[in-house]
């Protein structure tokens, strides 16, 4: 009875898709080694936790994933990371394209000073996704529902985006984001700019993501971390020291740095 | 002479109040200064500061005032109308004045002593004749009544000179002795500096105010004096502009301000494109390296004197369009002078006014926005345009606003780069003129100043400046209104 039942836990486990998955990466921002021989496979339909102290390089490694860090002139990369085993590095992957296909919210909830309408259309304009006005509203709808705001802002899609509150603004960035069609979405410290109601109504919403998506988030909150993800991944100056399921990270460290550190001892 | 002496005096006496302050607070405690309430400078500095301040500005008012005062008591003794001789009380009152002031450089140089100077009479000198050896020329020979006048002028203008010098060494003094009196360990000098400093800088910029108040002024009250002698419809409404000294001229503003318009639009045209891409590419484009060379370079632009543009237009651009569009090939352009060479010319002066502005707005464009429109696939120039662009607009607007008022203000390009000819055409081709290039011209005239012809130049820089103030408060409330959006 407890085998077959071991058992069936194996092969959920097999099941899961392997989203991403990073290979011997490393990362350079002029002649600071900024990320070190960082080896991961994401899952899909998961949630993924980066932690560690400030400057560990977790939103570094983060960037990597869509590529972000092209806009930066001295950032270079080495390694490999790979997106269902396509090398997203490679000469015939377009970033562009790559970042519709991986979602990104920042830190700070950054929506243009345009409507929230032409906030969330943004994406779907540029990319084509819409063939007419009916299902750019549709999308709109649809992507703002997602992001668990319509409610709040359907009467007034045509107020600016900057009028919103801190956490309906980062819900928005949520939506904007989501409304390309993503397969991953990766968040920098999504909730660190916003109050604790505002930030738990995120924290729903990361939840509710994971049907749907990958998502990465990175965090400076242990609790957090351990509230919404189900893998978590502890970086230290550079390194990735753990990568496991979250509940064992937190009650049973391999690591003495993992262990000092969601202990408050380091970071 | 006697005010470099009189300054130099002020200056000595400051000097001498801030050892003396110093000194004083230091020896009140036995030279330790951490029972002094402030640093011993501080004493120094509170006797410097009241004793020159008061002392200088009561000097400057005093040299403003004085000519005024002895100009209206002489001019009250001129009201005779013997003493005129049917010619106007300023014409006489220059006579007085040049007289006066001969005499004193005839002193000065020893060709008359004091003595002889005051006791001067035109019955037994030839005075003109006198002032002539001191190499002081005067228009016609000089009447009792004058000589009687400039002796006054002298006199009052030499005791005005005494009294000054007394007075302002006086308040010196007052100052210094106050202030060294208050030079006590208790006082608190600090304190006391910082207040005559704050009202050091209130002073300086109520000068700056009240000259542009005056400058206003001169301008609305000659506007005035001008719609007194010229009826404000014509000038306004009329379509001519043809001034002649001999009186009957037409005097209307239109073909100025259409010129004005024209040249400004096609510069505008020009400069707008040009400086706004170059904005772009320096601040989303370039690299460091390009950028730190590239955008002191065009600001270059910026510091060329627009004479030198004039010069250009004159030179280079009018003879080559007057190759491209001359007589030779399609006969649009009769000559070298015209709007469209006045117009590329201030187009390239204002590139830089455009493309800094714009650059420092775009520049100003959160990094937030950019990261947000890369990370949702957006390509550099997709999100140029779309977000960084209208994020900046207001900024934008505002700096091709202060470009254009900059462009409606231009005098020296028009001058040389436009012709003179005031004309209502919509070929850019021919010859026009502006509102600025018809001041220089009715002003630098042999004209009557209180003419309605050399007037005109006022109420045109009425109208220029009313227009230019409003682009200007435009401008600044669109830059202010901008400013607020991501607070």
């Amino acid at each position: 009875m407890y085998d077959a039942d071991h058992n069936r836990t194996e092969n959920r486990v097999g099941q899961t898709d392997i989203k991403i998955s990073a290979k011997d990466v490393q990362v350079y921002y002029g002649t600071n080694h900024a990320i070190k021989d960082v080896s991961v496979d994401i899952q899909d339909k998961t949630v993924t936790a980066f932690i560690g102290p400030s400057g560990c390089g977790k939103s570094t490694f983060l960037r990597c994933i869509n590529r972000m860090n092209d806009t930066i002139d001295i950032a270079r990369m080495e390694g490999l990371i790979e997106i269902d085993g396509e090398n997203i590095y490679d000469k015939r992957v377009d970033p562009v394209q790559l970042r519709a296909k991986v979602g990104m919210v920042f830190q700070k909830p950054n929506p243009f000073p345009k409507s929230i309408y032409d906030n969330v259309a943004y994406g779907p304009k540029i990319h084509g996704l819409a063939k007419n006005k009916a299902e750019l509203d549709e999308i709109v709808e649809t992507a703002l529902r997602r992001g668990a705001i319509w409610d709040e802002v359907k009467d007034r899609l045509d107020a600016p985006g900057t009028g919103l509150s801190g956490g309906q603004q980062q819900r928005l960035c949520i939506a904007r984001a989501v409304a390309t069609e993503p397969e991953v979405l990766l968040m920098d410290e999504p909730c660190s700019a916003l109050d604790p109601i505002a930030t738990s109504q995120v924290e729903e919403l990361i939840d509710e993501l994971k049907q749907n998506y990958s998502v990465v988030i990175v965090t400076h909150s242990m609790q957090q971390a351990a509230r919404v993800s189900q893998k978590t991944a502890f970086f230290h100056l550079g390194n990735l020291v753990e990568y496991d399921d979250t509940e064992k990270i937190f009650t049973n460290p391999q690591d003495s740095r993992t262990e000092s550190y969601i202990t408050g001892r380091i970071g | 002479m006697s005010n470099t002496l009189l300054a130099l005096i002020v200056l000595a006496l400051g000097a001498i109040g801030y050892v003396i302050g110093r000194q004083r607070a230091l020896k009140a405690t036995d030279g330790d200064q951490r029972k002094l309430h402030s640093l011993p400078s501080y004493y120094g500095t509170n006797v410097l500061l009241k004793t020159m301040v008061p002392a200088f500005l009561l000097m400057l008012v005093w040299l403003l005032a004085q000519p005024i005062v002895v100009d209206r008591s002489v001019r009250a003794g001129l009201q005779d109308e013997s003493v005129r001789q049917d010619r106007s009380v300023s014409l006489v009152m220059t006579d007085v004045r040049r007289v006066a002031n001969g005499l004193g450089i005839a002193v000065e140089q020893g060709v008359m002593s004091r003595d002889e100077a005051r006791s001067l009479d035109t019955q037994s000198t030839d005075v003109r004749a006198r002032l002539g050896e001191a190499g002081v020329a005067l228009g016609s020979d000089v009447t009792p009544a004058v000589l009687e006048a400039a002796q006054q002028y002298r006199g009052l203008s030499g005791t005005g000179d005494i009294a000054r010098f007394a007075l302002v060494v006086a308040l010196a003094l007052a100052g210094l002795g106050w202030g060294v009196r208050e030079s006590t360990p208790s006082f608190r000098a600090r304190n006391s500096v910082e207040r005559g400093i704050k009202s050091l800088l209130i002073l300086a910029s109520c000068i700056a105010i009240l000259t542009t108040i005056g400058i206003v002024l001169s301008l609305v009250f000659n506007t005035i004096e001008f719609f007194r002698i010229y009826p404000a419809r014509d000038f306004f409404l009329s379509t001519t502009w043809s001034p002649s000294f001999g009186g009957g001229s037409e005097l209307g503003i239109l073909p100025l301000l259409w010129g004005t318009l024209y040249i400004s639009l096609i510069a505008l045209l020009v400069a707008v494109p040009i400086g706004l891409f170059a904005a772009v590419y320096l601040s989303e484009y370039a690299s460091k390296r390009v950028r730190s060379v590239a955008k002191p370079a065009i600001e270059i632009l910026a510091g060329i004197p627009t004479i030198v543009y004039g010069l250009f237009a004159l030179l280079t651009i009018g003879p080559l369009l007057l190759r491209v569009f001359g007589d030779d090939t399609v006969g649009w352009m009769d000559g070298g002078t015209a709007v469209m060479t006045a117009g590329l010319a201030m187009g390239i002066m204002l590139i830089p006014f455009v493309s800094s502005l714009s650059d420092d707005v775009i520049n100003a464009v959160p990094q937030a926005m950019r990261d947000g429109s890369y990370g949702l696939g957006a390509t550099q120039s997709e999100t140029i345009k779309q977000v960084i662009l209208p994020a900046a607009l207001p900024g934008i607007v505002g700096a091709i606003l202060l470009a254009a008022s900059r462009a409606i203000g231009e005098t020296m390009i028009v001058v040389l780069g436009a012709g003179a000819a005031a004309r209502l055409s919509l070929n850019p081709f021919e010859a026009m003129t502006t509102v600025t290039a018809k001041i220089v011209s009715q002003l630098t005239g042999d004209a009557d100043f209180s003419s309605a012809e050399a007037l005109v130049a006022f109420a045109l820089g009425m109208t220029l400046f009313v227009v230019t103030l409003g682009l200007n408060v435009l401008a600044l409330y669109i830059v202010r209104k901008y400013r607020e959006q991501y607070e």
